[in-house]
């Protein structure tokens, strides 16, 4: 099960410079049957099967589920990080391979990942940078997403200078960088304290907003998927699977009022409810 | 205070509580030393365990430091400081060119096995053993393969290049062991990032993958830096090279009955040259100090 | 408890495992094949460079005598070894407990790990006496003192603060602490140090014999059996000083294979 000559192929389409046009009318994303097992020292495991999903374009999804689930392997997938071992993935009609070669996604992880010796504004140019897009553009990108994320002033310092969330909204400038039309994010917030979390969220939904992007959210944290989401797909574990899916339409308003409204206490409910597989007992639940 | 300058009071100190050992065992110590099991009456007999405090074994310091600025050799020849000088500096120059052939050498060795495992398997084991094998044994060896290719292609093939490629020799292995490590560094997070960006082996390598390695080489350069010294005095003196400062160790210390003081001279000779290579290397790790950012914080 | 599937890309091509024991082989066979050629058909390699198979006759024939010469080498390359080690390990455990002195030793040891080692077998030499082998031991103990000092002494200092306000928090003594938890903590550190320090241990041992002292030893024999042409003889006692180095070597990683288990710190 070798990935290697996807890898290698890598290069190659940069060269070429075109990337393949993408059909207007595909959903942002389309997974047929996707599932994806490991050979462990105990035999096979499979990590994911049966996958079904289609994301519209600016549609911003969330994956529940708890650990083991296979929300990240998922997300690693349609990253083309790994690939499937069965099923399809298309992104804007595209296979993902040829999506990740034309940079049609921007990705972000728990961990900001920034690279420690590049300043804040060379971390949010190094997808720019890497695909040749010349300097005096870069500046300009930089400037913009600096200015979107609200760190214009900070773009000359150092990731070990800024804070956690300070980090974590470089990493969402960069993951922008290349005006994808699909986000997909690994949690990013999860290792984050809560007030942090929380003004990040409101954050990520207006930049989700005013880009226009479709995203693919991976989170553990139910009020995080609900708040955010137009839709919440619920995961479970041995296999990972999806189990359900709850669709949360809160309308584009998503601010802190919104956390105090009955129809959220609602929603939050019902995805609890879809995670256990019951209808929710609120004394003595386990 | 700062922090630099207490460090170099610290290692002020350090060297003189090193002096005052000297000279208090000198002073206190038996003239023929301390002998253990020694058979009466049997001369030579028993195993010396502390040394010898007469002032051919152990001269004082500052006749050490006075012998410096003598004649080298009596008579109107240069101070002897000079002439260690002009030696370490001959050596000097010896073990840094031995020491780019390490660095390339190794640095292309270190990439190769860290790009495919098959070669990191088959290398690495000959890699460490070949540091097991005495190089004294090569020094003769790389001279005449020199001369016999020197011979073949028509060409002079001087002593100081085989002892520069017998200070290679010791220099390549710290590098080629950091650049595999140091390549191998970066978090898998970034990989999977570049990854995200399409970004092929060069792409990755250059911007990823050699920055985080920085904190890995600079170790390695500076060990590379002090084995390729080693190399070249000990080649020096095996190939039979005049002029450096290992010959010049050996031939002073064939005197030492009759002017104990001068090995003294190239023996700080070589101590200073050792100290130089190693602080140049730490310069070019100024020159890097962004890349070392995180290792502190974090 | 579900094991958690993260997947994983191969970002190096992941050949078999019996690949691991063959590529060495198959490497030092090619190695081997190509000295072969170089001197015994194509007959073009510098007279210095015997073929292997006249290395194995000599081997064979003057077994014993580089018997001898590598038990003087071994034996002075172990004597230096486990003196330098015990010296480092008890400077560094008072530079731990010592401020001043480790200002003290912290830049002479700096120093010492850079600077040609070797070169002070003559100082040495005309220390102890020429007929000594000192000189050699206290070079080999000098190379071996500083992996184990450095690594000991890091080793000393890995303690981690939850480890150390655990113990505070039950009342322990600093004898308790020192036992439960700092010795612990820097064991693996000193069989680290002492494994790097081994292979040094024993070049050092051998290259200080070229700086003069008793005409025994391998590198001694090395020396004269070059300078005098018999190159097959001279690389029969090379083959006697890798062999010193490679059980060193061995014996050391074995040591710390051993130790590592018991203790899954």
């Amino acid at each position: 099960m070798s990935t290697e000559s996807t890898t290698g192929s890598g290069a190659t389409t940069r060269a070429t410079g075109v990337p393949s046009a993408a059909d207007p009318a595909a959903p942002a994303l389309r997974a047929t049957g996707v599932g994806k097992s490991f050979t462990a020292r105990k035999g096979e495991v499979v990590a994911l099967t049966g996958v079904e999903l289609e994301v519209a374009p600016g549609e911003f999804v969330s994956l529940i589920g708890p650990s083991g689930c296979g929300k990240s392997t998922l997300l690693r997938l349609i990253a083309d990080l790994d690939a499937p071992t069965s099923g399809e993935l298309t992104i804007f009609g595209k296979p993902a391979h040829q999506a990740r070669l034309d940079q049609d996604y921007g990705i972000a992880f728990q961990q900001a990942g920034l690279l420690p010796w590049r300043s804040v504004g060379a971390n949010i140019a190094l997808p720019l940078e890497l695909h040749g897009v010349e300097r005096a553009a870069r500046a300009a990108r930089v400037a913009e997403l600096a200015e979107l994320v609200g760190l214009t002033e900070f773009v000359d310092r150092h990731p070990d200078e800024l804070s956690g969330g300070m980090q974590q909204r470089v990493a969402i400038a960069r993951s922008l960088a290349a005006k994808p039309r699909l986000l997909l994010m690994d949690e990013p917030f999860g290792a984050l304290d809560e007030m942090t979390r929380e003004y990040l969220q409101s954050e990520l939904a207006r930049i989700a907003a005013e880009t226009g992007a479709a995203v693919v959210f991976v989170t553990h944290s139910i009020p995080e998927a609900v708040f955010l989401s137009d839709r919440v797909v619920v995961m479970s574990p041995r296999p990972g699977r999806i189990t359900d899916v709850v669709a949360t339409p809160l309308g584009a308003r998503r601010d802190d009022g919104l956390r105090e409204s009955p129809e959220y206490y609602a929603h939050v409910t019902a995805v609890r409810e879809a995670l256990h597989g019951t209808p929710t007992h609120r004394p003595g639940e386990p | 205070m700062s922090r630099r300058t207490s460090a170099i009071l610290w290692g002020v100190l350090g060297v003189l509580a090193v002096v005052l050992l000297w000279e208090g065992y000198k002073a206190l110590g038996p003239a023929e030393g301390v002998v253990i099991g020694a058979v009466p009456g049997e001369a030579g007999s028993g195993v010396l365990i502390l040394p010898r405090t007469h002032d051919r074994a152990m001269p004082h310091v500052w006749d050490m430091v006075a012998r410096l600025f003598a004649p080298t050799s009596g008579g109107s020849t240069p101070p002897l400081w000079v002439s260690v000088l002009g030696a370490a500096g001959l050596t000097l120059g010896i073990a840094a060119v031995g020491w780019v052939i390490g660095v390339v050498v190794g640095g292309v060795l270190g990439a190769l096995m860290q790009r495919w495992r098959l070669l990191e398997w088959g290398l690495l084991p000959w890699i460490v053993v070949s540091q097991t094998v005495p190089l004294i044994a090569f020094a003769p060896i790389v001279n005449s393969m020199g001369l016999q290719l020197g011979r073949g292609g028509g060409f002079e093939w001087p002593q100081w290049v085989s002892v520069a490629v017998i200070a290679s020799y010791l220099a390549f292995f710290p590098v080629a062991i950091g650049v595999l490590r140091g390549l191998a560094a970066p978090d898998r997070i970034h990989l999977d990032l570049l990854r995200s960006y399409a970004a092929g082996y060069g792409a990755t390598l250059w911007r990823l993958r050699l920055p985080a390695a920085v904190p890995y080489l600079l170790p390695a350069l500076r060990l590379a830096a002090a084995n390729a010294v080693v190399g070249a005095v000990v080649a020096e003196v095996s190939i039979g090279m005049r002029g450096g400062i290992g010959r010049m160790l050996l031939q002073l210390a064939g005197q030492a009955s009759a002017d104990p003081a001068a090995p003294w001279g190239p023996t700080f000779g070589a101590i200073a040259l050792g100290l130089v290579a190693a602080g140049s290397v730490a310069l070019l790790g100024l020159g890097l100090r962004r890349y070392r950012r995180g290792e502190a914080t974090a | 408890m579900s094991p958690v599937v993260v997947a994983r890309p191969p970002r190096r091509t992941a050949p078999p495992a019996w690949a691991r024991i063959v590529a060495p082989i198959v490497v030092g066979l090619l190695l081997l094949a190509v000295w072969i050629l170089w001197v015994d058909v194509l007959g073009t390699a510098p007279r210095a460079l015997p073929s292997p198979i006249a290395i194995g006759q000599e081997l064979v024939l003057r077994g014993e005598i580089i018997g001898k010469a590598m038990a003087v080498t071994a034996t002075n390359a172990l004597l230096g070894l486990v003196a330098g080690a015990l010296l480092a390990v008890v400077l560094a455990a008072l530079a731990a407990a010592s401020r001043p002195l480790d200002g003290m030793l912290a830049p002479l040891v700096a120093a010492l790990a850079v600077i040609p080692i070797v070169a002070l077998t003559p100082i040495f030499n005309t220390m102890f006496g020429a007929s000594s082998q000192f000189g050699r031991q206290a070079v080999a103990g000098i190379a071996a003192f500083v992996p184990v000092f450095v690594n000991v002494l890091r080793g000393l200092r890995q303690t981690r603060p939850v480890h150390r306000d655990v113990l505070r928090s039950v009342a322990a003594s600093p004898w308790q602490t020192f036992r439960v938890l700092t010795l612990p903590t820097a064991v693996p550190y000193l069989l680290t140090g002492l494994r790097i320090a081994a292979s040094l241990a024993v070049i050092a041992a051998l290259v200080a014999e070229y700086f003069g002292g008793p005409a025994d030893g391998v590198g001694t024999a090395i020396a004269s059996y070059a300078k005098s042409g018999r190159a097959a003889l001279a690389w029969a006692f090379v083959a006697g000083g890798i062999a010193i180095g490679l059980v060193f070597f061995l014996a050391t990683t074995l040591l710390e294979r051993l130790v590592a288990r018991r203790l899954p710190v």
